[in-house]
C-alpha cells in the first residue's frame, strides 16, 4: 500500500451521553511523521486515540489507520499498530525476555523472529545484562523505553503513544525521544500525546486540542508564528485560556 | 493458537511466581472446610453431664458407664443431692444432668416404679434437646438389654425417638455443602482479582489493542485457574474422606468432573464480575458477596431449600452451589450416577456457558460503547 497518510480522520466524533469528548476532529498524519497530540487533561486526546486504536467506537465521522477503516477493519488495524499507554503495559513479575516473548507470540511472530528481535532490541537499549531480570527490578526509565520497544516489536506501521513520558526524568525523556526518532526514521508513523509542552517542539507537526476540538494544527514553527508566541507553551496558553492572554494585547500595553 | 499458548504460559508464570497467593489459594479451602466443618456440626460430643446419685448401686453405675461409653457424654460431676445442680448449671460446668432415684436397683428388682430425671440446659436449646434425646436413648437401650421394660415402666420410656448417632452423621450432610462453599469463593476470587489487577496496572489495555480476541483473553485466564481450582477440589475431597469420614459411594471420576465443572462456573462468575468492575477491591467485594451469601443461604447447605418460601426457592435455582451440593451429596452419600444427576450437571454446564458468553460480550461492550 502506498497511501500518503498513515492516519486520516474526518469529523471524528465521540459522545458520552450529553458530553462530547471529541468534537468533529479532522486531521491527517503522513507516513513516517512524528505527530504530536497536545491538550489539557480532559481535552479529548485519550478518547481520540482510543477511537483510532479500536478500543472505542466513534459516534460519527470517518477514520482510517494504516489504510484500514476504524469501523469495518478494526481487527486489521490491531495488527498494524503498536500502542503504549501512560499506564505500564509490561508484566512486572515476568522477566524482560518473557515479556518480549509474550507480546511476540500475541502478534504472531515466529520463535526465530522473536529471538532475533529480542537480541537486537536489548542491544539497542543496552539492556542485555537485564534480559533475565524481572521487569519490576529495573528502573522506571528503562522500563518505559522497554515498553516502547515492545510496542514496536511486531514492526507496526503506526504507533500510538499516550503520554509515554509522564513521570520520567528529563534525561530519560530525551533518550525516549531519540527512540521515537529512530522509529520514525525506519518509517514508522508516530502519534504521541504529551502534556510536556517542550516535547511538542520535537514533533514534526502538532495539533492542540481544546475542549474536544482541534484548536490549532501545524508545525511548531507555524503555530508560533501564527500566534506570535516564543514557545509552544505560549501558543497553548493562548489557545486554552484566551481570556487570560488575549493575542492582540501584549503585556507591555497594560503597564 | 500461538498467541493463546503465550497467554497461558504467562498466566502460569503469574501463578507460580506468586507463591504466597498460590499457597493461600490451595490451602484455604482445605482449612476452611476443617474450620467450618467442626463449627457447623450439630452432633453433640462430650456433653458435660452431671450425675445425681444419692445411693450408688449396680444399676446406676451401669447406666453411668453407658453414658460415658458412647463418647457423647463426659461426666463432670457426681453429687449425692440435686441441690448442687443449680450452681453446676449456672456456672456452665454441666450442660445436662441425670438424677437417679435412691435405691434404684432394689426398686427395679422388686418391680417397683423407679424415677429418673433428665435435665437439660434450655438456654442452649439445640444442645439441650439433643442431650434429652441421647440420654433417653441410652436408657432405653439399657432397659431393652435387661430384657424388656417391666410393665408399668420402671424407668422413663421417653416418646422421643432418635436414632442413636455415634458417628458424626451431620458432617456427611455438611461437608459436600462446605466443599461447594469454599470452592466457589476461592475460584471466583481468583479470576476476579487477576483480571482486575491487569486492568489496574494497564496490561489489560495492551492486550485489548492487540489482535487477541476477547475469548482468547478469557480462556487464557480461565484455564490456568481451572488447574489450580482442580487441586483444591482434590484437596477437599480427600479431606472429606480422611478427616470427616464422609463416604464416597459413587464414582470418584464423576465427582472430580462435577467439581471441575463447578469450579468452571465459579471462575466464569469471577470473570463476569471483573469485566464489569475496574478495581480489585470492588471485584473482591463483588466476588465475596456474590458467592458467599447465596451459597450459604440458598444452596441447601445449611438451610433446607424445601422449607423456604417460594420466592427464595425460585432464586435458589440460579445459585450454582445448589446444584453442586445436590450432585456432591448424590455421589458421595447415595452413590448415584449421571442417570440421576444429569439435570443438575446440564444446569451447571449451561451456567458456565452462559457466564462465559456474557463476559466475552461485556468485554466487547467495553471496547465498543
Amino acid at each position: 500500500m502506498t497511501e500518503a497518510f498513515a492516519i486520516e480522520a474526518r469529523d471524528l466524533t465521540r459522545r458520552f451521553g450529553n458530553f462530547t469528548a471529541v468534537d468533529r476532529i479532522t486531521f491527517n498524519v503522513r507516513v513516517g511523521e512524528v505527530f504530536g497530540f497536545l491538550g489539557a487533561n480532559g481535552a479529548g486526546k485519550t478518547t481520540a486515540i482510543r477511537m483510532l486504536t479500536g478500543l472505542l467506537a466513534p459516534t460519527s465521522g470517518q477514520a482510517t489507520v494504516a489504510g484500514h477503516d476504524v469501523y469495518r477493519e478494526a481487527e486489521r488495524i490491531k495488527r498494524d499498530i503498536g500502542y503504549m499507554s501512560q499506564r505500564f503495559s509490561l508484566y512486572d513479575d515476568l522477566t524482560v525476555r518473557e515479556n518480549i516473548r509474550l507480546y511476540g507470540g500475541i502478534y504472531d511472530l515466529s520463535g526465530q523472529e522473536i529471538r532475533d528481535r529480542t537480541a537486537r532490541m536489548l542491544g539497542r537499549l543496552g539492556l542485555e545484562h537485564a534480559a533475565d531480570q524481572f521487569v519490576r527490578a529495573i528502573p522506571l526509565g528503562w522500563r518505559q523505553k522497554l515498553a516502547f520497544s515492545v510496542a514496536l516489536l511486531h514492526q507496526p506501521r503506526v504507533v500510538f503513544l499516550d503520554e509515554p513520558t509522564s513521570g520520567v526524568d528529563p534525561i530519560t525523556r530525551r533518550q525516549f525521544w531519540e527512540l521515537i526518532y529512530d522509529a520514525a526514521a525506519r518509517g514508522t508513523t508516530v502519534l504521541v500525546t504529551t502534556h510536556y509542552l517542550d516535547e511538542a517542539e520535537y514533533c514534526d507537526r502538532i495539533s492542540i486540542m481544546v475542549a474536544g476540538r482541534i484548536g490549532a494544527l501545524g508545525t511548531p514553527r507555524e503555530l508560533k508564528q501564527k500566534f506570535s508566541a516564543d514557545s509552544i507553551d505560549e501558543v497553548f496558553v493562548r489557545l486554552a485560556r484566551p481570556d487570560v492572554h488575549p493575542p492582540a494585547s501584549p503585556p507591555e500595553r497594560q503597564a | 493458537m500461538k498467541a493463546l499458548a503465550g497467554l497461558l504460559r504467562k498466566e502460569v508464570y503469574h501463578i507460580l511466581r506468586d507463591r504466597r497467593t498460590l499457597v493461600v489459594i490451595i490451602a484455604l479451602p482445605v482449612l476452611q472446610v476443617i474450620l467450618f466443618g467442626y463449627a457447623i456440626r450439630t452432633d453433640v460430643d462430650h456433653v458435660r453431664l452431671a450425675i445425681v446419685d444419692p445411693e450408688p448401686d449396680a444399676v446406676t453405675l451401669a447406666l453411668r458407664g453407658r453414658f460415658t461409653a458412647a463418647g457423647v457424654f463426659s461426666i463432670v460431676a457426681v453429687v449425692p443431692r440435686p441441690d448442687a445442680l443449680e450452681s453446676l448449671f449456672a456456672r456452665g460446668i454441666a450442660q445436662g444432668a441425670v438424677v437417679f432415684d435412691g435405691g434404684l436397683a432394689e426398686k427395679l428388682a422388686r418391680g417397683l416404679p423407679a424415677r429418673l430425671l433428665i435435665v437439660a440446659d434450655g438456654s442452649e436449646p439445640n444442645t439441650g434437646s439433643i442431650v434429652r434425646a441421647y440420654a433417653a436413648a441410652v436408657i432405653e437401650a439399657y432397659e431393652r438389654e435387661r430384657g424388656g421394660a417391666p410393665r408399668g415402666g420402671a424407668l422413663i420410656v421417653p416418646n422421643v425417638r432418635m436414632r442413636f448417632n455415634p458417628t458424626r452423621e451431620s458432617s456427611n450432610l455438611f461437608v459436600p455443602g462446605l466443599m461447594a462453599f469454599v470452592l466457589t469463593i476461592v475460584s471466583s476470587l481468583m479470576t476476579a482479582i487477576s483480571l482486575t489487577r491487569e486492568k489496574e496496572t494497564g496490561t489489560m489495555e495492551a492486550l485489548l489493542v492487540s489482535p487477541l480476541r476477547p475469548w482468547q483473553i478469557i480462556v487464557g485466564k480461565v484455564l490456568p485457574y481451572l488447574a489450580v481450582g482442580f487441586v483444591s477440589v482434590i484437596g477437599v475431597i480427600l479431606e472429606a474422606r480422611l478427616v470427616f469420614q464422609v463416604p464416597l459411594r459413587g464414582s470418584i471420576a464423576l465427582l472430580l468432573f462435577e467439581g471441575l465443572l463447578f469450579i468452571l462456573v465459579s471462575l466464569s462468575l469471577g470473570i463476569l464480575i471483573s469485566a464489569r468492575t475496574s478495581s480489585q477491591r470492588v471485584a473482591m467485594m463483588g466476588a465475596l458477596i456474590g458467592t458467599m451469601l447465596p451459597t450459604m443461604l440458598l444452596s441447601g447447605f445449611i438451610f433446607p431449600i424445601e422449607s423456604m418460601p417460594w420466592p427464595l426457592q425460585a432464586i435458589s435455582f440460579a445459585v450454582p452451589a445448589r446444584w453442586f451440593v445436590l450432585v456432591a451429596r448424590g455421589i458421595m452419600l447415595k452413590g448415584v450416577g449421571l442417570a440421576y444427576l444429569w439435570l443438575a450437571t446440564l444446569i451447571l454446564l449451561g451456567m458456565a456457558l452462559f457466564l462465559l458468553v456474557v463476559s466475552t460480550r461485556s468485554f466487547h461492550e467495553r471496547l465498543e460503547s
